[in-house]
């Protein structure tokens, strides 16, 4: 992740445990639904776990495409 | 006789593996699994009366929950030394270890100990608040983890004076004590420049401070921006052909992504060994979401989406070589254009 963003990319950190995020350096991070379906839900059905993982690429996105200065996590 | 309280996961109680990571702390009589290690080091000086078990998902997705839970049970039995884990390189293991060391040692001022790797994320968060043995990456360093664990404890306990972190085996940052060395200090620096001329091994007395952070990149306009996902939750090609280890992956895979329209339990799987992986394989895109940003590509509310992605597992995996796999993928990214990356954990 580091790696990708030396090299001048814009990276969003999606992931459920945002503390261990913050330790290892990410600057955007966006929190997930829990460890073994971070962007999913299997206790939904089909539609709503699509909707769900909609929700949040749609933070990722607005992550990538707000200037931060500082470690950020876009709740 | 001095009380202990023992605090491991589900795998070390043998519960179970992942499947069984989202269960509750439960509270035990006596040792139970490297408990066993810990009884032997303290030769009769001490007793695990009890023995706490969390399941290392219910404690990091539910961390104030499980901590009040555990906390409570303590309590109960007013132990007097707490000790955690070790963790070794088990990631969430090692905040759980951290985390409920911390609020013990606070809340109920009991003193606490536990180990793990110094690559442990929870080593970086808890080492200037409590003592984490130093311990190696697997459970293999159990037998050299223990003497040190039983000795601190014990001391702990006995309200005996505790040595410096080089003496005691705990990781520097929560205590600096002072001790007289044998040489003088020019004679130490003199043989330290020595040794570096000749290109010998030799130990600093200060290390820097390892704050490897990166500026934040450039907000992007995602209208135009090219896309990429990168995973650390080992999403493969059903059948993993390239081998990525289950643990400390030694590689990663770049995969062209599957027909959105195929069932995705018939295309993708996890390599990943560190999470229960019947999600993942029921439904890859839960981890690597190229369908939500396939429509955002068709819808344009993004530029494009990079033809393949990039995935390797997060599971006790070194450092350096993540670092390595990070340079070789952005190398590759940089080729094509991509401007911005979805990158996922489990």
């Amino acid at each position: 992740m580091k790696e990708i963003e030396r090299a001048g990319i814009a990276v969003v950190h999606v992931c459920t445990i945002t503390p261990i995020s913050m330790t290892v350096g990410a600057n955007r991070i966006v929190p997930a639904i829990a460890i073994p379906y971070p962007l999913g839900d299997p206790k939904k059905d089909a539609g709503a776990e699509v909707t769900l993982r909609r929700e949040i690429m749609d933070k990722a996105l607005s992550a990538l495409a707000t200037p931060v200065s500082e470690q950020t996590i876009f709740e | 006789m001095i009380k202990i309280v023992h605090y491991i996961n589900q795998f070390y109680a043998g519960v179970g593996g992942e499947e069984k990571a989202d269960i509750g702390p439960h509270m035990q009589e006596g040792a139970m699994g490297p408990g066993a290690a810990l009884k032997a080091a303290f030769g009769g000086d001490a007793e695990i009366t009890h023995t706490i078990y969390c399941g290392d998902s219910y404690y990091a997705e539910n961390t104030e929950k499980a901590s009040a839970e555990i906390l409570e049970m303590i309590q109960k039995v007013k132990p007097d030394v707490f000790i955690a884990g070790p963790a070794f390189n088990a990631g969430r293991y090692g905040l759980a270890c951290g985390s409920i060391s911390k609020i013990v040692q606070e809340k109920l001022e009991i003193p606490v100990v536990t180990g793990m790797y110094q690559e442990n994320p929870g080593a970086e968060m808890y080492k200037d608040s409590i003592y984490i043995i130093a311990t190696k990456d697997s459970a293999a360093g159990m037998r050299d983890a223990a003497p040190k664990l039983a000795k601190l404890a014990l001391k702990l306990a006995k309200g005996e004076k505790i040595g410096a972190s080089i003496e005691e085996g705990y990781m520097p940052g929560k205590a600096r004590v002072n001790f007289f060395e044998e040489k003088r200090g020019s004679r130490r620096a003199v043989e330290m420049l020595l040794a570096k001329i000749s290109g010998k091994p030799f130990v600093t007395e200060f290390p820097m401070p390892d704050f490897d952070r990166v500026a934040p990149a450039a907000a992007i306009d995602v209208k135009t921006a090219r896309f990429a996902i990168v995973t650390s939750g080992g999403i493969v090609p059903k059948g993993n052909p390239d081998r990525i280890e289950s643990s400390s992956a030694s590689k990663y895979g770049e995969y062209a992504y599957a027909d959105v329209n195929a069932d995705p339990s018939t295309v993708y799987e996890t390599a990943h060994g560190g999470y229960d992986p019947v999600y993942a394989n029921q439904n890859g895109y839960r981890v690597l979401p190229y369908d939500t940003l396939l429509n955002y590509e068709k819808e344009g509310k993004i530029g494009s989406i990079h033809g393949k992605y990039y995935t390797t597992v997060g599971n006790g995996t070194a450092v350096k070589d993540s670092a390595k796999f990070g340079q070789e993928i952005a190398e590759k990214l940089l080729a094509d254009g991509v401007n911005a990356v979805i990158l996922t954990s489990t």
